[in-house]
C-alpha cells in the first residue's frame, strides 16, 4: 500500500483537524463524536440539513458543509456508516428550531444508524424527517435486495436542500425538495482499477490491467458486469444508455449532467466523457441545461467515474443557481 | 450450572481475542461481497468494549450486556454497529439485575437479542445475514432446554448449530445489505455477518464449557 497517510487507525482524524485549520472561516470540526458543522450554527429560523456516510468520498460530505448546503456533516470510519450518536449530537448542533432533514444515503449501516439517531433526536423534541437517496440504475430494485445504492444524486440533493433551507423554506418543503432529486435523479458508474482501503492494506479487488467493472459502487463493492476495457466513448454510453431508459428521461427534458471522478481519474478524462454524454443526452433531446464536472462523490484512488443526471425544473434550476460557499463547493458569492 | 458474572465478563473479553485474530479473515469475507470493513469495525468495536471492562467488574450481568451494546453502537459504524448494539441492548434487558444466567435464562435473553436483530434489520432467515447462524442456536438452545441438557453440552450444541447454519449461507443469494446488490454473484460465500455471529457464539460455548 502506498499512501500519503501516517496511520491507518489516523486518517479521518488527521484528515478531519487538516479540514479545521484549512476552513475555520467556513466550518467547526468537533471530534468524538466526530462531525463537521457549519461555523455559524445553529442557524436559528431555518431548517438544518446534514448528511453523513463513511469517510473515503471526500469532498462528499464534509466538503459540502457551509452556506447553501449542509449544515452538518458526519464521517464515519472509511467506507463505514457513522454510529448514531454522531448523529444525534450533529442534529441538536444544528437545530435551530425549523427541524432538521437527513439525507440519508441507501446503505444497511447508514439507514440503520440515522434511523437510530432520529428515533433518538425524536426523543429529544427535535423535528427530524429523513430521505432516502437511492439513485444507482446499476443496482436492480426489488423488495428482496437493500435496493438501490445512493450515489451521484446526493451530492445533488445536498446543494438544492441547502439551498431551500437557506430560503427559510419549512422542514417538510425542504424534504420535498430532497424527494424530487430522488425521484428525478439517477446515475451509473465504472470502475478501471480497484482501491485501497487504508486499514485493509490492499486494493478492495483484482482487476486486470486489460478490464474494467461496469456499475461499480462507491465502495468499491463489485458492479454489474466486469468486461475488458472499452473506448471513452464505447464506457459513456455504456453508462448514459441505461440512465436515460430508466427514468425514463424524454425528449424535451431539461436535465443537470454530473460527471463525476471516482478520485483516481483526472479532469482531462472527465471531460472527455462529458463530451460524449453531452452528445448522447442531445440525441435523445435531452437539453443539459447544468452541469457539475469533477471528483464530487469519490472512492479514495480508485479511477473511474459515474454520471448523474437530474431532471430540472425551475425551482430546481433556482435552487441549483442558488449562493453557496462550501469547502468543495462555492459560487454565487 | 450457571453462568456467572465472571463468566460473562470472561466471554466478552473471548468475544474480543476472537474477533482481533479473525479480524482479516472477516474483512476478507467482506471484501468478496460487501465492503471489506466488518472485521476492521467488529474488531474496533470490541476493543473499546475492553477499554470498559473496568467500570463494568462489579456490575450485574444485565448492566454489562447494555454497556457492551451501547459501546458497539457508538463505535462499530456500518450495519454491524447498529445490529450487534441493539444484540446485546436486548439481551442485556432480559438480563437485567441479574447475577448469574440459567440456561433458560440465556435462551431467553438470546431470543431477545435475535428478536432485535430482526426488527432493525429486518431480515428473514435464509437472506444471507447474521440471522442464518443466531437463529438456528437459538433454536438448539430452546431444545437443549427442553431435553433438560446440562448447559455446557446446550452451549456446544448452539454454537455447532450457528457454525452450520453459517456455512450454509455459502450458496445463498443476498436479499439483505450491502452485498445483495451483487444479486446472483452473493452466491458462493460465506456470509460475514453470520461468521462474526458464529465465532461470539462459539466464544461462549469456549468460555462457559465448564461452568
Amino acid at each position: 500500500m502506498k499512501k500519503l497517510i501516517n496511520s491507518p487507525e489516523n486518517v479521518v482524524r488527521e484528515e478531519l483537524e487538516g479540514v479545521a485549520l484549512a476552513h475555520p472561516d467556513l466550518v467547526r470540526v468537533h471530534f468524538d463524536p466526530n462531525y463537521v458543522v457549519r461555523a455559524d450554527a445553529p442557524v436559528m429560523g431555518k431548517v438544518g440539513v446534514i448528511s453523513g456516510g463513511g469517510s473515503g468520498h471526500e469532498p462528499m460530505h464534509g466538503g459540502f458543509v457551509g452556506f447553501g448546503m449542509l449544515d452538518a456533516a458526519c464521517p464515519g470510519a472509511v467506507f463505514t456508516s457513522p454510529t448514531p450518536d454522531q448523529m444525534l449530537e450533529a442534529t441538536k448542533a444544528v437545530n435551530g428550531g425549523k427541524g432538521v432533514l437527513h439525507i440519508v444515503k441507501n446503505y444497511t449501516g447508514d439507514i440503520m444508524n440515522f434511523e437510530m439517531a432520529a428515533e433518538l433526536a425524536m426523543a429529544e423534541g427535535i423535528q427530524v424527517e429523513s430521505v432516502i437517496t437511492d439513485d444507482d440504475v446499476a443496482v436492480q430494485d426489488s423488495l428482496y435486495t437493500a435496493g438501490r445504492r445512493g450515489v451521484g444524486s446526493t451530492v445533488l440533493a445536498e446543494k438544492v436542500c441547502g439551498a431551500a433551507a437557506q430560503e427559510g423554506r419549512s422542514l417538510k418543503e425542504v424534504a420535498d425538495v430532497c424527494r424530487k432529486v430522488k425521484a428525478w435523479g439517477r446515475s451509473m458508474g465504472m470502475a478501471l482499477t480497484s482501491c485501497t482501503v487504508p486499514h485493509v492494506g490492499k486494493p478492495t479487488f483484482d482487476l486486470p490491467e486489460d478490464e474494467m467493472e461496469i456499475g461499480i459502487g462507491i465502495h468499491g463493492e463489485p458492479g454489474r458486469t466486469r468486461m475488458k476495457i472499452k473506448s471513452a466513448d464505447e464506457i459513456t454510453e455504456m453508462l448514459m444508455e441505461p440512465i436515460i431508459k430508466d427514468l425514463p428521461y424524454k425528449a424535451g427534458d431539461e436535465v443537470l449532467l454530473f460527471v463525476n471522478s471516482m478520485g483516481g481519474t483526472p479532469p482531462i478524462e472527465l471531460y472527455i466523457v462529458y463530451r460524449k454524454a453531452h452528445e448522447i443526452a442531445t440525441k435523445h433531446g435531452l437539453k443539459v441545461v447544468r452541469n457539475l464536472i469533477g471528483p464530487y462523490i469519490t472512492s479514495l484512488e480508485m479511477a473511474g467515474t459515474s454520471i448523474t443526471l437530474l431532471k430540472m425544473d425551475a425551482d430546481l434550476l433556482k435552487l441549483w443557481d442558488a449562493p453557496v460557499k462550501t469547502p468543495g463547493l462555492r459560487w454565487g458569492m | 450450572m450457571s453462568i456467572s458474572r465472571d463468566d460473562t465478563l470472561n466471554w466478552i473479553k473471548s468475544c474480543a481475542a476472537v474477533l482481533a485474530e479473525n479480524r482479516d479473515y472477516l474483512t476478507q469475507l467482506d471484501a468478496a461481497i460487501g465492503d471489506a470493513d466488518h472485521g476492521a469495525n467488529m474488531d474496533r468495536g470490541f476493543k473499546a468494549v475492553m477499554a470498559k471492562m473496568p467500570e463494568m467488574a462489579d456490575k450485574d450481568i444485565g448492566t454489562i450486556f447494555k454497556t457492551v451494546g451501547m459501546t458497539l453502537l457508538s463505535t462499530v459504524g456500518g450495519a454491524g454497529g447498529p445490529l450487534y448494539g441493539t444484540f446485546f441492548l436486548q439481551a442485556g434487558m432480559k438480563s437485567a439485575g441479574k447475577m448469574e444466567l440459567s440456561l433458560e435464562d440465556w435462551t431467553i435473553a438470546l431470543e431477545a437479542a435475535l428478536a432485535g436483530v430482526v426488527m432493525r434489520g429486518k431480515a428473514e432467515l435464509g437472506d444471507k445475514t447474521m440471522v442464518d447462524a443466531l437463529m438456528p442456536a437459538l433454536n438448539a438452545l430452546k431444545q437443549s432446554l427442553q431435553d433438560h441438557q446440562p448447559l455446557g453440552d446446550a452451549l456446544r450444541a448452539s454454537a455447532q448449530a450457528a457454525r452450520e447454519g453459517m456455512i450454509a449461507t455459502v450458496p445463498l443469494v443476498a436479499r439483505k445489505g450491502r452485498a445483495s446488490y451483487l444479486g446472483e454473484r452473493s452466491a458462493g460465500h460465506q456470509d460475514p455477518g453470520a461468521t462474526s455471529s458464529y465465532l461470539i457464539l462459539n466464544a461462549a460455548a469456549e468460555t462457559w464449557k465448564n461452568t
